[in-house]
């Protein structure tokens, strides 16, 4: 060391160039660097954003209106014959009274010209099946009732629901010139004075030549790919739509593809099926008093064509007298709380998936928690460091990344199997997702115990606590807050899993609020894939509103584990 | 413990009026294959200050942390030979570990009081091993032996604040107070002012000045000074042995052996 001369070493190696164009360009290079790789990061949390905000507002957007419901506002008398012709009035006979004579004419009542069986039905398929259900709960609980006029909240259908739900469906514009039906009821013909229907005949036969147009792309294209027959056929529609459309007087049939008109006129309502520009002919959906000329009539179209709606011209019809009258009434949709699943949308609720979520997290919970920390602080505290528990350690990192349905699938070999316990039960559910979230509660509570500083336990130490009192008079309570994070992140994500549930049965149509947790049941994730698979529009709604409560709790759990870690995290 | 037991006694002087309260024979330490320490042996008098000095990784905290066997929470370390407190084997498999911990208390190079209130902190010790059997008495022992680490003045109308909110000389004495609160015999002391400015050293040392009256100190320090000032017996460690040993102001002012002399007078260390 002495030996070398002290100028040795800086002599050869060259001076730190600041000033050459190199350096310059070294710094000018590790700038755009940093501007790089900041902009990607931008980029990065921007599409995160974008992607986030979309998946909320879309989920938000079609799982709010299931939150609100629509029901019909009447006056209904039950009368006692309704229950029971021998005057019982007891819960029994009440609750197996029916009271579909009773509704179907407090429902004549409120719409007119509602004439024969098939116009009744059609009438009473507006309200749900169970839409009575409150109705006999209040005479159940007060008798006294009977017979005398309540007013009475009757649940729509699901289809009458989404109706009123989706509100832009209906325009209606004021007519020109007189209208003159020639008749009241059944198929009748409407006449203007002046053309009032030009515009809207006009409309059907641009939609016709824009049809043809499309049949004609569809016969070329079948024509290239040698499908004659179809190419013939789409060519011959075409030309027949085409024909139509060119025919600029000609009277258009109207058939469920297009837009449904109606005249409005007297109170009554007329849907059209032949349109001329001034003339029109077809059938009475809600009557009017006399066949005279009207100066004041409208034009309403129903916009969304018949073939893509579930709900008939008819049913609108009288849905829209309803509402005019002030019969329907929204309000906060409470049964979606209270009520368990159902084949009928409206009244299924998430009541029953909530109650099972949380018997499961209940048994997940009282599982795991105790198992996780004691194994946690056994592994870090009082294990010997050998070949066994390096074992066990490597073991447990690996169940944590097994994939759940593997869990699933051990449930359903030793619980159902072999200890033969309930299939659907929360018990076995809670078993199965104790055992997925057990590696994550052992690995959060080793984290946090570990990060105890020693000091503290050689303190306790040193005043004379054995091992035991060291680690749980004051390793333990300072690890706390670590092991709570790690417990909520861990319940959080147990709050979601869906696949092991399904192999264990949880995947069930189940009715029945669970009251124990052995009763069958189904969880909230589950129930959101239930009904995702259902067909009715009603349905897809409910799934969104599911998602939306699920998305709350998460956010709730995993806020709470937030708070947790800024509120008690201590820097040593 | 006779003195007829005592065989190779290095530099026993009149200055040791007291019995030994510590006798070590022949004790080795080994951390998995390094041997930390070599045929250590000595007496601690009673009632007096004992320091032990020595260059980083002499081994000096590991000999003192062999006295309240708290080297056995460490899994490699494997200790050798013989160590008596009060004339018994404290290596004896009968001996329970955590009642001599009581009677030789420890405070730490690092001050390290519980996450907890000041009063919990000094009381944990007594009520562990039943020194109070009413609130009262609980407090008037957590008073006394906050007043003997001469911090009651300072703390006694914020008992129920956290501990580890008070400055570090504070939390040192705090530690102290929490360690004297046990009433054990002999306190071990590790660098128990490295971490402190001057003068929350100078206020401990005092305190050390006081706590002979009733304990049996050993302090680890890594001032020369401060084992000066406040010890009556000092032993010099270098590289894992037990260099030398005898009353302070011998060891300071005419010592035996070359290395204690290089060392105390700055050559190395």
């Amino acid at each position: 060391m002495t030996d070398i001369p002290a100028s040795g070493p800086a002599a050869l190696r060259p001076a730190l160039d600041v000033t050459s164009d190199a350096a310059k360009l070294r710094i000018r290079a590790r700038y755009r660097s940093e501007r790089r790789f900041r902009a990607l990061g931008i980029v990065a949390l921007s599409l995160t954003t974008l992607f986030l905000a979309f998946l909320l507002v879309d989920v938000i957007r079609k799982g709010l209106p299931v939150f609100t419901a629509h029901s019909l506002v009447l006056d209904v008398t039950v009368p006692q014959d309704a229950i029971d012709p021998s005057g019982r009035r007891d819960a029994a006979a009440i609750r197996g009274a029916d009271l579909y004579p009773v509704t179907r004419d407090a429902m004549k009542a409120a719409v007119p010209g509602v004439q024969g069986r098939s116009a009744e039905r059609t009438l009473t398929r507006l309200l749900s099946v169970g839409a009575t259900a409150d109705l006999v709960e209040r005479l159940v609980a007060e008798p006294q009732l009977i017979g005398t006029p309540l007013r009475t909240r009757l649940l729509l259908s699901d289809d009458a629901d989404m109706f009123f739900k989706a509100k832009h469906e209906v325009t209606s514009a004021p007519g020109r010139g007189v209208a003159t039906p020639d008749g009241v009821s059944g198929t009748v013909t409407v006449t203007l004075s002046e053309p009032g229907f030009a515009a809207r005949l006009a409309a059907v036969k641009a939609a016709h030549a824009a049809s043809a147009q499309v049949l004609r792309l569809e016969a070329e294209r079948s024509a290239r790919q040698g499908a004659v027959e179809r190419a013939k056929d789409a060519a011959t529609k075409a030309d027949a739509l085409a024909a139509k459309a060119a025919a600029k007087d000609a009277a258009e049939t109207l058939d469920d593809t297009l837009p449904s008109l109606l005249v409005a006129l007297g109170g009554g309502l007329v849907k059209i099926e032949t349109l001329e520009a001034s003339r029109a002919t077809g059938v009475v959906l809600l009557p009017f008093a006399e066949a005279k000329a009207y100066a004041d009539w409208r034009i309403v179209a129903f916009e969304r064509p018949a073939s893509e709606r579930k709900i008939t011209d008819q049913e609108i019809a009288y849905l829209e007298h309803l509402r005019a009258t002030g019969k329907v009434e929204a309000h906060f949709n409470t049964r979606f709380f209270t009520s368990g699943d159902s084949r009928e949308p409206e009244l299924a609720g998430i009541r029953g998936a909530l109650v099972g979520t949380a018997w499961t997290m209940l048994v997940t919970l009282l599982l795991c928690v105790p198992i996780g920390v004691l194994a946690a602080i056994h592994l870090e505290e009082f294990a010997p460091k050998n070949r066994i528990t390096d074992l066990i350690e490597v073991n447990i990192n690996n169940l944590a990344a097994v994939p759940s349905i593997v869990f699933g699938l051990l449930g359903l070999a030793i619980f159902l199997n072999f200890f033969d316990l309930p299939r659907s039960a929360p018990l076995v559910g809670g078993l199965v997702l104790a055992l997925l979230v057990l590696p994550t509660i052992i690995i959060a509570s080793r984290a946090a115990i570990k990060s105890v500083p020693p000091s503290i336990k050689e303190a306790a130490l040193g005043v004379g606590a054995s091992q035991q009192q060291a680690v749980f008079h004051h390793v333990l309570p300072a690890a706390v807050p670590g092991i709570m994070t790690g417990t909520i992140i861990g319940m959080a994500h147990a709050l979601g899993e869906t696949a092991p549930l399904l192999l264990i049965g949880m995947v069930a149509f189940i009715v029945d609020v669970p009251q124990a947790i052995t009763d069958a049941s189904t969880v909230l994730p589950v129930q959101i894939y239930l009904w995702s698979d259902l067909p009715e529009p009603a349905f897809q709604q409910k799934t969104a509103g599911a998602i939306i409560l699920m998305l709350v709790f998460l956010f709730v759990m995993n806020a709470a584990a937030i708070v947790i870690r800024r509120r008690f995290e201590r820097r040593w | 413990m006779s003195d007829a037991v005592i065989t190779q006694e290095p530099a026993r002087s009149a200055a040791v009026q007291s019995r030994a309260k510590v006798v070590a024979r022949d004790v080795n330490v080994h951390y998995g294959d390094k041997h930390a320490l070599q045929q250590v042996a000595i007496d601690v008098p009673e009632k007096a200050v004992t320091a032990f000095i020595g260059p980083s990784g002499c081994g000096k905290s590991t000999f003192l942390r062999c006295i309240n066997r708290m080297n056995d929470t460490i899994p490699i370390c494997r200790v050798t030979g013989h160590i008596e407190v009060d004339g018994r084997d404290i290596y004896d498999p009968e001996i329970d570990v955590v009642q001599l911990r009581a009677r030789v208390g420890m405070v730490f190079q690092k001050p390290n009081p519980f996450p907890k209130s000041i009063y919990e902190n000094v009381a944990y010790g007594p009520r562990l091993h039943g020194l109070a059997s009413t609130k009262a008495e609980l407090d008037a022992v957590v008073e006394d032996a906050l007043r003997r680490a001469s911090l009651w003045n300072e703390v006694n109308d914020r008992l129920d604040q956290p501990g580890t909110g008070l400055s570090g000389g504070q939390q040192q004495r705090l530690c102290i107070a929490r360690a004297i609160a046990v009433n054990p015999e002999i306190i071990l002391m590790d660098e128990p002012c490295s971490a402190l400015d001057p003068i929350a050293t100078a206020r401990i040392e005092e305190l050390i000045d006081e706590l002979i009256e009733n304990f049996t100190i050993i302090i680890v320090t890594h001032s020369m000074q401060q084992a000066a000032r406040v010890s009556q017996r000092t032993a010099f460690f270098h590289m894992g042995r037990l260099v030398e040993e005898g009353p302070t102001e011998q060891i300071f002012s005419n010592p035996k052996d070359r290395r204690t002399q290089d060392y105390i007078t700055g050559r190395f260390g």
